[in-house]
């Protein structure tokens, strides 16, 4: 059962960011899980008390191996640990795989648009991966927010994605871009949704996911732009 | 945490109490009528646990205890629960 806690082993860790790393995970026991679901981590002090937080997985399939990716809060109670002290070897508890509302299967036929704001990229490069995974030739489009060029998540595999015919991405930068961008620094608006994001004609699904106000806007954005609110699924992990 | 969440994160703590993934079942708000999926309602969290409120009109619709010794969901908020087979 999706409920029941169980231990995983650390097999790898690697930095995304400044403040943030991924972590591979390997779970003897792992049904498996679809592209957008969550685990939840539970971290136990040693006079018994315990945190428990939800992290989405990078990761999809039937491997018994996941990913997470982490951005530290910097009062945070389980995210410094996952970031700064957990190591190769080390034994996390977990239950999932958790959600199945904000996910994407390779069976879906409608073009999908990703709407991602800083760590929101998580379950959206899972969807990515079952996406190429898959062979799925159905169009993907994804918008991602991030405040510099050094605060991409996956910044690797997603510039490879570039030449992938059945997928374009834009970044969208909030703070600082690189230096020959053609448009100034700015939040997600309007424009920039209509310049590069699937039109309500086109039918898409649409998944956004990032710090709640990102995502309070950017749904308010698509509405207002002709989206059907039942084809927009949303997933807030709270902050400013 | 200084705002809401959704009802994404409610997933892990129903399990302990439903064999099936609640979070994709729409519930009827007691208060407004509204009928949303309950993955899309915000969610407070407490160190007691979560408060569901209605997206339309903020009443609460459950209440979430996750305690090391017991789990309680108190529903009153909610008329009644779809799930999609």
């Amino acid at each position: 059962m999706s409920g029941v806690w169980k231990v995983g082993v650390v097999t790898e860790t690697h930095t995304e960011t400044a403040s943030a790393r991924s972590i591979l995970i390997t779970i003897p026991d792992w049904p498996g899980n679809i592209a957008g679901q969550h685990v939840d981590v539970r971290l136990t002090a040693p006079d018994g008390y315990t945190a428990v937080r939800s992290y989405s997985l990078a990761s999809a399939g039937s491997a018994p191996q996941v990913q997470l990716a982490v951005d530290k809060l910097p009062d945070g109670e389980v995210s410094p640990y996952l970031v700064d002290e957990l190591r190769a070897g080390d034994e996390l508890e977990l239950r999932g795989p958790l959600g199945g509302w904000f996910v994407w299967r390779p069976t879906d036929t409608a073009p999908v648009q990703l709407i991602g704001g800083g760590s929101g990229i998580v379950p959206l490069m899972a969807m990515i991966r079952s996406h190429q995974d898959s062979g799925s030739t159905v169009p993907f489009r994804l918008l991602y927010s991030v405040r510099t060029p050094e605060d991409v998540f996956f910044v690797d595999e997603l510039r490879a994605l570039g030449a992938s015919p059945t997928i374009d991405i834009t970044f969208v930068y909030t703070r600082q871009a690189p230096v020959d961008w053609p448009v100034l620094p700015g939040r997600v608006n309007r424009d920039a949704m209509e310049a590069s994001t699937f039109a309500a004609s086109d039918a898409p699904s649409v998944f956004v996911c990032g710090p709640t106000g990102f995502v309070e806007t950017v749904a308010d954005i698509l509405v207002e732009l002709g989206h059907n609110p039942n084809t927009v699924k949303t997933e807030r992990f709270g902050g400013k | 945490m200084s705002t809401h969440v959704d009802g994404n994160a409610l997933a892990g703590p129903l399990s302990e109490m439903f064999s099936v993934d609640v979070t994709c079942a729409k519930g009827t708000c007691a208060g407004c009528g509204d009928t949303s999926v309950l993955a899309e309602a915000r969610v407070f969290v407490d160190p007691m646990g979560f408060v569901v409120r209605c997206s339309h009109c903020e009443d609460v619709l459950m209440t979430v205890i996750a305690e090391p010794d017991h789990a309680m969901v108190e529903l009153s908020g909610l008329s009644r629960l779809i799930l999609t087979r």
